[in-house]
């Protein structure tokens, strides 16, 4: 399988008043049509960052990408200009947002909404965008489409407006869909069936979706290959199996035992689970990162070694890497 | 929705009967009433004089009982008679109304012009020089008294002109009204528009922030498309609400303004009135303006629930 | 990828910006406006305070001799219709604006602060009752409020400070009320009660603290209104009578008859004005970006 897309050293720093933060240091990562590639990882990791950034919707000043590529269909995306940069955002890789009562427009109809992709990058004219609007709202399963597109997003539940923002990002028939914490703000019966159609659609569309999660669950449920990031950097990547069979980084380790075995392999009824509480402490704020390995405050393994010098990427396994210098005890 | 009605409405009429005795409380306080002040300026000091113009205006009954006959007579539309003039109050003031009105409303429709579109070119410009430029110059619109600017246009006109604007009240036709009223409109308005202008700036700012404006970028939407079709309506809203109450709140401009430009209106007929004692006609014009504040901020709250969806049935 | 200077960057942001005089010159940097704001309400601040030792002559000094005398040497900004001195009585103009101006706004603010606490904290029919008077009170424009307050107690300093102060009540109660509506419930408030601490105490030592920061917001905003006030009530005559110079009445003496005869005694009182309250303006706009984040730009 040929990547779809390629992100090659990404690096998108912050300047604050208390110095630079590194908020994606160093990422790289690809993603083939069809798959789909989770990012995991506690608030704060860099995951939402990251997805922005292959956007290029990185508020500027204070963020700047500062490094790397993102290579999709032969092309650099960070290198072109932004009025090409805006034929790519919701043609060619478009976006699902977290909550979907804020990322909708207030006062424009969730038809318009929709349309709004078509007129842009399919020569649409008004009507035809939404009469292809209502389609899609049919293909996300919205009961009455044609009268749920002249309604206002407050009107709407918050599955429906995710299913809307679904078929926004859809709209286009876009090589990349990136969905960040796509189901996070929704309830828990909810989010299964939101989940079941972002595959389901994936199948049907052929594209490759970022999905960004700090739910674990949500990976084993959907995902085909897992990154792990941690403090702005990848720290483990494998494919779900070997991952959930034997995390190597004890930060993966520790956000799976966060999670009840016994429901996470059955993925249905799931209940919601806690935000990962069971690492002792916090992310650390990214502009006061220890000198060696981040995860070392928090790390039950840490010893002089992981404090001094910080571990390097490496392929541990075939196929599965990790940044740890105790993988093997 | 209905009870919702019912509710503000009576708020709004509990709301003018403070204001009704705040208003009368007030004018009694006032040291020396018009007889002292008539007295003054003849010269006369006659103590009967004086006790017979007091009993003539009713100035020597209970307070409680003036204050009913006001109310009473307000009740049936009968504003009492003006001390100075000694014509019917509302003869005095009615025909004063349309000539601040027009001002008023000239003023306004200025400000919107000019505050709205330049709110949002200084929001989108954040930080360049433009948008230095243009907040200095709303700045400025809040900080120079409204008087001094019309003095500023006064000489002005001397300069160019060699004369100053007159007020005429024979203009007739729409553009001969608007021609005379124009500068006067201008100064009052341009406090304004500053106000309009940065309302505008701040919530187009808030708008920009939001969550589905990125949404708006990340379907590939131009940064026009994203100001003027995703923002500008939502940030509108607040504007609508400070265009409302600014429209009713004019008042206090109108007032120096047109003392200004001798233009005979209510607000410079307020302070005249005041000056004199004239209760009936500060009474009765207070409140008219009390009013209009009221209705203003009831109108801008029914325009809200037009305009933004979310809000219904309050 | 465009070269990324990263320490400019850093500096934009305020990194490494330690110390008292480190943080005044990174606002003056951040909030140019701002800077120039603090910067002209010192110079009206000295210029009050000191308006004895700035001015040549004595204000009220008339001389017949020099009646509407233009610029000269001797009269910097030219003299008015009684002979006296404008630079002198625009220097002890400052005096008589900063008087009423932060007297208003302070005896404002305290009523303010007294009514919104006991509204957001008594709550019930207290707050019912209160919050329908300042509807009353907000029903009617500031200027107009304030010339009936000031006809019916009759013209002095004192009385023209209570008539500016009354109308800007009722936005500092709004305020106060909110936030103490907000903090009541808050843990840190919550702790106090449990600890046994008196509702009077935690209002003033655990509400109030909090609602700070809007608070100067709207005081610094306040006072370039009462200014403004202030010199609209005098030019209506019905200000700080004499012999107190005030900008405002500057104007209304001269007024229309002088804008063709003698333009210096229009120009300099408005631009005494508007320079101070324009001060205040963008001190207060700097304050908001820095102390309210809601409204941070």
């Amino acid at each position: 399988m040929t990547p779809q897309l390629q992100v090659e050293n990404l690096g998108t720093w912050f300047y604050t008043r208390h110095g630079i933060v590194k908020a994606v240091d160093g990422v790289d990562f690809h993603v083939a049509a069809g798959e789909t590639l989770a990012i995991v990882g506690e608030s704060g990791c860099g995951k939402s960052m990251t997805a922005l950034s292959l956007m290029r919707l990185i508020p500027d000043p204070p963020g700047r990408i500062v490094s790397g590529a993102v290579k999709l269909g032969g092309r650099d995306l960070l290198k072109i200009s932004e009025e090409e940069m805006r034929k790519v955002r919701g043609n060619e890789i478009s976006m699902i947002f977290q909550e979907p009562m804020t990322s909708l427009n207030p006062v424009m109809t969730i038809g318009k909404q929709i349309a709004e992709a078509l007129i842009l990058h399919r020569d649409m004219n008004r009507q035809q965008a939404l009469k292809r609007a209502v389609e899609m709202l049919d293909l996300v399963r919205i009961p009455e489409p044609a009268q749920r597109a002249r309604e206002y997003p407050h009107q709407l539940s918050g599955g429906m407006r995710q299913r809307a923002m679904i078929a926004m990002a859809l709209a286009c028939n876009p090589k990349v869909l990136v969905a960040d914490e796509p189901t996070t703000a929704l309830d828990v019966t909810i989010q299964a069936q939101i989940l079941d159609l972002i595959v389901e659609l994936q199948r049907e569309f052929k594209a490759a979706v970022i999905l960004i999660t700090h739910d674990l669950g949500v990976v084993a449920e959907t995902a085909h290959r897992v990154i792990v990031m941690y403090a702005g950097r990848k720290v483990e990547e494998a494919a779900v199996g070997p991952l959930f069979a034997k995390p190597l980084h004890p930060y993966t380790a520790g956000l799976m035992k966060s999670i009840p075995r016994l429901e996470l392999m059955r993925g249905e009824e799931r209940r919601q689970t806690e935000r990962l509480q069971e690492i002792p402490g916090i992310v650390p704020p990214l502009f006061a990162l220890p000198a060696g390995c981040a995860f070392a405050p928090r790390c039950p393994k840490a010893d002089d070694l992981c404090r001094r010098e910080r571990p390097t990427y490496e392929e541990k396994q075939s196929g599965h890497w990790a940044a740890c210098w105790h993988t093997d005890g | 929705m209905g009870a919702y009605l019912v509710r503000r409405l009576l708020l709004m009429a509990v709301t003018l009967v403070g204001m009704s005795i705040l208003i009368f409380a007030l004018l009694r306080m006032v040291p020396g009433n018009i007889a002292d002040i008539l007295m003054d300026a003849s010269g006369n000091d006659d103590p009967k004089e004086k006790a017979r113009i007091v009993h003539d205006l009713g100035l020597d009954r209970p307070v409680t009982e003036q204050y009913w006959q006001w109310i009473d007579g307000l009740a049936h539309g009968d504003l009492g008679y003006a001390f100075v003039s000694e014509r019917p109050a509302i003869e005095e003031i009615a025909p004063r109304i349309p000539i601040s009105g027009k001002l008023a409303g000239l003023a306004i429709v200025f400000a919107i012009l000019l505050g709205v579109p330049l709110g949002v070119v200084s929001a989108v410009r954040q930080n360049t020089g433009l948008d230095y430029g243009l907040r200095v110059l709303s700045l400025s619109g809040l900080s120079f008294p409204s008087f001094w600017l019309g003095l500023l246009v006064l000489m002005a006109s001397v300069q160019w002109f060699g004369t100053i604007p007159i007020y005429d009240a024979d203009a007739h036709g729409f553009f001969a009204q608007v021609k005379m009223l124009a500068l006067p409109a201008i100064v009052v308005g341009f406090r304004s528009s500053a106000l309009i202008m940065r309302l505008t700036r701040s919530s187009m700012l808030e708008v920009l922030r939001q969550d589905y404006v990125r949404t708006a970028r990340s379907k590939g939407a131009s940064n026009a498309s994203v100001n003027y079709d995703h923002a500008l309506r939502n940030a509108l809203l607040p504007v609508i609400t400070v265009i409302g109450i600014e429209a009713a709140f004019l008042v206090g401009g109108l007032i120096v303004t047109e003392t200004v430009f001798n233009i005979p209106g209510v607000a410079r007929f307020l302070v005249e009135a005041i000056r004199w004692r004239d209760y009936p006609i500060v009474q009765n014009l207070t409140m008219l303006i009390a009013v209009v504040v009221v209705t203003m901020n009831f109108l801008v709250d029914m325009a809200y629930m037009v305009l933004d969806p979310r809000i219904k049935f309050g | 990828m465009t070269v990324i200077d990263h320490n400019a960057a850093l500096a934009r942001a305020g990194a490494n910006v330690t110390g008292w005089w480190s943080r005044t010159l990174f606002f003056a940097r951040r909030y140019p406006l701002g800077a120039v704001g603090a910067v002209i309400v010192a110079a009206f601040v000295f210029t009050a305070v000191f308006a004895d030792v700035i001015a040549p002559v004595d204000p009220t000094a008339t001389n017949a001799k020099y009646s509407l005398a233009p610029p000269s040497s001797m009269f910097w900004l030219g003299a008015d219709f009684m002979g006296r001195d404008m630079y002198s009585r625009i220097i002890h103009g400052a005096r008589v604006s900063l008087a009423v101006g932060a007297g208003a706004m302070g005896l404002g603010c305290v009523l303010g602060i007294a009514i919104g606490l006991a509204s957001g904290y008594l709550s019930g029919w207290v707050d019912l009752a209160l919050q329908r008077l300042m509807d009353i009170m907000q029903a009617l424009p500031l200027l107009v409020l304030a010339i009936i307050m000031a006809a019916s107690l009759g013209p002095s300093l004192r009385n023209t400070i209570f008539a500016i102060a009354i109308p800007l009540v009722p936005s500092v109660a709004r305020v106060v009320r909110s936030s103490t509506l907000s903090l009541r419930e808050l843990p840190f408030v919550e702790a106090a009660r449990a600890v046994g601490m008196g509702e009077l105490r935690i209002a003033v030592r655990h509400v109030l603290p909090n609602t700070l920061a809007p608070l100067i917001v709207l005081a610094t905003a306040q006072l370039g209104s009462a200014i403004l006030v202030e010199a609209s009530l005098s030019f209506l005559g019905l200000g700080v009578p004499e012999p107190h110079p005030s900008w405002g009445r500057m104007l209304s003496e001269s007024a229309a008859e002088y804008v063709r005869t003698a333009p210096w005694l229009v120009i300099w009182p408005g631009v005494a004005i508007s320079l101070t309250v324009f001060g205040t303006n963008l001190l207060g706009d700097a304050l908001r970006d820095l102390l309210d984040p809601r409204q941070r730009s």
